[in-house]
């Protein structure tokens, strides 16, 4: 087994030891290398996303201190197989590289990560980026798999080979990232590569490939027989398909059973602050913007974060483990009859979530007509921003009766129909979009299946923290803005230095004026304001009615369950639970769809189709229930 | 020639990836796609003349797992069928 090079002995010694000779290093790989683990593990927590303007491709900035304290700053770029100018994210790694985009700056050199354990197609993409002629690190990353699986390769003959200095690193135990600051002390040096692959004809690079790994004594590793013992079971005829049946229920069994207590917990917890704040406070208006603006407002948003942070966990868990990519195997078939892939899966299961996230998921689709499909289905998924309104309405006003046994009462059948019709519209609108408008002839479905890993918690630690920031980012802007603005419109006019009655209010009248629109819907003004505030988010609806309920003092001391009884009969709530489960009340999900889709028509078709659905749907269910409920 | 080209397909009845049962291999020779994803397949290590092996079939046997270069990947029946292979020489199939 081959001892990491020193890098010295490669590029000449250090000029002034310690000091950095790069300020700005690209990071670049093919997808599975372990690129953004060795990226997590030299930026920590000093990294951020950004996205190239133009473009929607994200990456990841961060700075990597060296021993000394001295600062480097470093691009994750997107994971690319070759560097081919057709391809969106290959585009954009070319543009970078060569200080071609706008916006970044060009990388003094770049730092190579492969899988030591696929250096025979690996090492293709190494030929092109050191043919770009920046000074450049190759790290053969998961040295501890190679060495476990039988494979080898000596280091100082690939490193004459190549021109640059190369070492053998694991990103998960750390072996070998000292390379990377020797690299970064180091003379600068232009590779000088001894021969280079011709470019173009695949068959030639690979030969060039395998010559090059073949001077180095490289032998690959086997492929771990786990991997293929536990693919014999989850890719299994019979059992396969049951596996991800159960998997799937899991996943929402425990957001449901360890989510909801927690956001219990938190509610209490926000509550008693609020009792609290409104104690300390003189009584009068900050008294009532602070508590009943602003503290209810954003706080009924906060305890949804266990819930949110509970579901990306697992399905990082599964995505870093590697079975969504059998997920997407499995799926497949089913999704073919809707007219999409198994690659949909993954964006779709996501969406449960949240649409935000899952539609910047889309990425990995290659075929656009597909993607847009699934951008379009996306928020007919159960999203967890529905929850807490159809958490409020089924409480409210479906008593809790057992249907089948005393697990399974009317709440929890109401809440799965709840689900089951969002899933539902998902389906037909794919199949209605996929026959007609996007239908596409050439479907490629092509997953590659990485080994089976165990996930790090580190990276599942930082994607959690990039999606709690911007859960709390959006509860601290749009709804904390939307809560601010409907308090104040509960307190004008003013008269006579008083608030007014809740039904002289400005927003009174608002909500009478939209009125004759949602009486169809079995709605009264009240739920209407609440309707409106909730096309910014979902969830809005329930800081709104908690806002417009605080200030009335008839159902001040009560509830908001209970005070809701007095808005709609439960013909009405069924309605609004429909509303909800159809209409696109998200402001977060149209931007994003706008800059995956690349202008308006898009998300603004998206937001026109939802919501005529959720309003013809709301009416009939109000009209049926109408007949059978009152 | 022609008997030739007929002695040829008698031997090597195999000619998409598609006719492979799982637990055979073939050698790749070509595609039948639009380029795009011919070099997506490529960039993933399917490169004519390299040996490809049917690992297994999924659920419903449809996709296929293969197995080339190393890596496992997932593929449709329909585009199996584009891909043109032929059957091991019995020199490679002894190389094995």
């Amino acid at each position: 087994m081959s001892v990491p090079v020193s890098i010295q002995t490669l590029t000449g010694p250090p000029r002034v030891p310690g000091s950095p000779v790069y300020k700005t290093v690209a990071v670049v790989g093919p997808p599975n290398a372990g690129k953004t683990t060795l990226f997590n593990r030299l930026t920590g927590l000093r990294q951020k996303v950004g996205n190239f303007p133009g473009v929607t491709v994200e990456h990841h900035t961060g700075t990597f201190r060296l021993e000394n304290g001295a600062e480097v700053s470093l691009i994750d770029l997107p994971g690319v197989y070759s560097l081919n100018p057709k391809s969106e994210d290959e585009k954009v790694t070319i543009d970078v590289l060569n200080g071609e985009m706008p916006g970044a700056e060009r990388p003094d050199a770049i730092i190579l990560v492969l899988d030591s354990n696929n250096l025979n197609r690996h090492l293709i993409l190494a030929g092109r980026v050191i043919s770009l002629g920046l000074p450049t690190l190759v790290l053969l990353n998961m040295a501890d798999e190679l060495r476990k699986q039988g494979g080898q390769v000596d280091v100082l003959p690939l490193a004459r080979q190549l021109g640059t200095p190369v070492a053998l690193v694991s990103a998960v135990t750390g072996e070998g990232i000292i390379a990377v600051e020797n690299f970064l002390v180091a003379t600068p040096q232009a590779p000088e590569p001894l021969e280079l692959p011709i470019f173009g004809d695949p068959r030639h690079c690979r030969e060039w490939a395998v010559r090059v790994g073949t001077h180095a004594a490289y032998r690959r590793g086997a492929t771990p027989e786990w991997t293929r013992r536990l693919d014999s079971i989850f890719l299994h005829k019979f059992w396969g398909g049951i596996i991800f049946a159960i998997v799937i229920v899991a996943v929402f069994q425990t957001i449901f059973s360890l989510g909801q207590p927690a956001s219990d917990l938190l509610q209490k917890l926000l509550d008693n602050v609020a009792v609290h704040l409104s104690n300390v406070l003189p009584a009068g208006i900050i008294n009532s913007l602070v508590v009943n603006g602003v503290w209810k407002g954003a706080g009924s948003v906060l305890v949804f974060l266990p819930q949110i942070l509970l579901l990306f966990l697992v399905i990082g868990i599964l995505e870093d483990s590697g079975y969504l990519a059998r997920a997407a195997v499995i799926s497949d078939k089913v999704m073919a009859r809707v007219g999409l892939n198994g690659k949909s899966f993954i964006p779709l299961l996501s969406a449960y979530g949240c649409a935000v996230p899952a539609i910047m998921a889309t990425r990995t689709i290659e075929n656009k007509r597909d993607r847009i499909a699934t951008i379009l289905i996306a928020p007919f998924m159960t999203c967890s921003a529905r929850l807490p309104v159809y958490t409020m309405v089924i409480a409210a006003f479906i008593p809790n009766r057992p249907v089948l046994g005393p697990f399974i009462g009317t709440r929890a059948v109401a809440m799965l129909s709840l689900y089951v019709l969002g899933f539902a519209m998902a389906v037909i609108t794919a199949r209605a979009l996929k026959s007609s408008v996007l239908r596409s002839k050439d479907v490629a479905f092509i997953m590659e299946l990485p080994p089976y890993r165990w996930p790090m918690w580190k990276s599942l630690g930082l994607r959690l923290m990039d999606r709690g920031n911007a859960f709390l980012f959006r509860a601290g802007t749009v709804i904390l803005g939307v809560s601010i603005v409907l308090w104040a419109l509960t307190y004008l006019p003013m008269h006579n230095g008083q608030p007014p009655d809740i039904a002289d209010s400005a927003i009174s009248h608002i909500g009478h004026f939209i009125e004759p629109a949602i009486r169809p819907l079995g709605f009264n003004w009240k739920i209407g304001v609440g309707l409106l505030s909730s096309f910014a988010a979902r969830e809005v609806i329930i800081a709104t009615m908690g806002t417009l309920h605080g200030v009335d003092p008839e159902s001040h001391a009560m509830a908001l369950q209970q005070a809701l009884k007095s808005d709609l009969t439960p013909a009405g709530a069924i309605a609004l639970l429909v509303f909800f489960a159809f209409a696109m009340q998200c402001m977060s999900t149209m931007a994003v769809v706008r800059r995956e889709t690349n202008g308006w028509k898009w998300p603004i078709l998206q937001f026109l189709y939802m919501t005529t659905v959720a309003y013809v749907a709301a009416f009939v269910a109000y009209r049926i229930t109408l007949l059978y409920w009152n | 020639m022609v008997f030739n080209f007929m002695k040829q397909r008698a031997i090597h009845s195999v000619h998409t990836l598609f006719d492979l049962a799982v637990g055979e291999s073939g050698i790749l020779e070509d595609f039948n796609m639009p380029q795009t994803i011919a070099e997506h397949l490529m960039n993933l290590g399917f490169v004519p003349g390299l040996e490809v092996l049917v690992a297994r079939s999924g659920p419903g046997g449809n996709p296929r797992v293969y197995r080339v270069d190393g890596t496992e990947v997932a593929l449709r029946r329909d585009l199996s069928r584009c891909i043109a292979v032929r059957a091991l020489t019995s020199a490679e199939a002894e190389a094995k």
